[in-house]
């Protein structure tokens, strides 16, 4: 990639760059996967926030996390930080939350 | 609110070479080169706002815009007269000159 | 779900699936539960929207497919207008417009989405992994051929490949073309010969040979 392409090219706008074979992986999404899917779903469709949010906070992830997290994992960073700008969820309440969370799966064997 | 599209199907259009930061649905890969209006989708609110939460501005017309991969990458040998149709907003797109 | 590819390998799971329960789950949990908690949204709507995610698989485009192939008038209204020709057999394509695209002896279409990973996943339900690939989002706009080579769909040069990127809120389908062979064959045996992959683009339907 040319420098200046470097500069301005953003890290998730990558057609036509150079890239090995496409690998034909695949997997069955599994629950909490899908209740992210729907979590987006319910929130778009009562106009909370719109698909292009969802893809602004995915590309605000930068570069690193962009291609170290999951896809679903992507998601779901996403529309967390964009219920936090729009104060629909607060950090304490969520930190909370995430803590009961776990404690709640640490209790079920 | 009704937006007149500006072009038609059959038109030549280059797409604007422009890089600014936030939220932007053109690819980097078809700025600066020409392509066809194959065309319109009609006014569709703004992905630039709409990344922003702002879902009460007036929407903006979209086309189906093609552009032949050789238009789009000259340095690859194939021969190919193979296409891409990218959906692109009309405010990043400028017209092109029966002669060019 | 059957995979429906022509790919010579069994599918990896990149994703974690079985392992142990990860921060991004913890953090799932908790913005549903505080989403419940304030009335966002209702447990009920939960339910129901999960149902519909599991409602969605290529079987639906596939029925749409076979009955164009059986029903011209069909084949009309589907290209004018999928969703509508969808909710006409029954099927809920969703809110977002899909536009089929159609094969021709000398054209052939293959969807993407190089920004994302926007994919007309009410009507195919979830995208394949690979569909969301960084390998396969960069290069199938520039060396379509190469990409479709590797699964293992060889194409004439005479036939020209339609990159389709889906950069706006409009998601695409492509229509292929009635494999040879497949005359006497009922529109159920019909939409068992299209594959997810014949959806996208990245195979094309075939007769499977007698054996």
């Amino acid at each position: 990639m040319a420098e200046a392409e470097r500069v301005v090219r953003r890290h998730h706008d990558m057609g036509g760059l150079p890239a090995g074979p496409v690998e034909p992986v695949e997997h069955a999404h599994a629950p909490w996967e899908k209740k992210v899917d729907a979590i987006l779903r319910l929130l778009v469709g009562k106009g909370v926030m719109t698909l292009d949010e969802l893809r602004r906070g995915i590309e605000e992830l930068g570069p690193g996390a962009y291609d170290e997290l999951a896809y679903f994992e992507r998601w779901i960073s996403s529309i967390s930080n964009i219920l936090l700008e729009k104060g629909v969820i607060e950090v304490a309440e969520l930190g909370a939350a995430i803590e009961a969370a776990r404690a709640r799966r640490e209790a079920t064997p | 609110m009704t937006v007149r599209p500006r072009y038609r199907p059959g038109q030549r259009v280059r797409v604007r070479r422009w890089d600014p930061p936030g939220h932007v649905r053109t690819p980097f890969y078809v700025r600066g080169h020409r392509g066809e209006i194959v065309r319109v989708i009609g006014p569709m609110p703004n992905p630039e706002d709409l990344a922003y939460g702002r879902t009460d501005r007036p929407p903006v017309p979209v086309y189906r815009v093609r552009f032949r991969r050789r238009e789009l990458w000259p340095e690859d040998p194939r021969a190919q007269e193979d296409t891409v149709v990218a959906d692109l907003c009309e405010h990043w797109l400028e017209p092109v000159g029966s002669g060019s | 779900m059957s995979s429906g590819g022509h790919h010579a390998h069994p599918p990896k799971q990149p994703d974690i699936e079985d392992g142990p329960y990860s921060w991004h789950m913890a953090l799932t949990d908790a913005v549903a539960d505080l989403l419940l908690a304030k009335g966002v949204i209702t447990g009920e709507e939960l339910r129901r929207t999960l149902e519909t995610i599991d409602a969605a698989t290529p079987a639906r485009g596939a029925r749409l497919v076979a009955r164009a192939w059986c029903d011209p008038a069909f084949r009309t209204r589907l290209l004018e207008d999928v969703n509508a020709a969808a909710a006409e057999l029954g099927i809920d394509a969703g809110a977002i417009p899909i536009l089929a695209v159609e094969n021709t002896p000398e054209l052939h279409n293959v969807i993407v989405c190089t920004l994302c990973s926007c994919y007309p996943r009410y009507l195919l339900g979830a995208a394949p992994d690979w569909y969301k690939s960084r390998a396969y989002r960069s290069r199938v706009v520039r060396e379509p051929r190469a990409v479709l080579a590797e699964f293992g769909l060889e194409l004439p040069d005479h036939v020209r490949i339609e990159v389709h990127d889906s950069t706006a809120e409009l998601r695409y389908m492509v229509l292929p073309l009635r494999p040879p062979g497949s005359e006497g064959l009922a529109e159920e045996a019909l939409a068992a010969l299209v594959t997810r992959d014949c959806l996208i683009g990245t195979a094309v339907p075939r007769v499977p040979a007698e054996s």
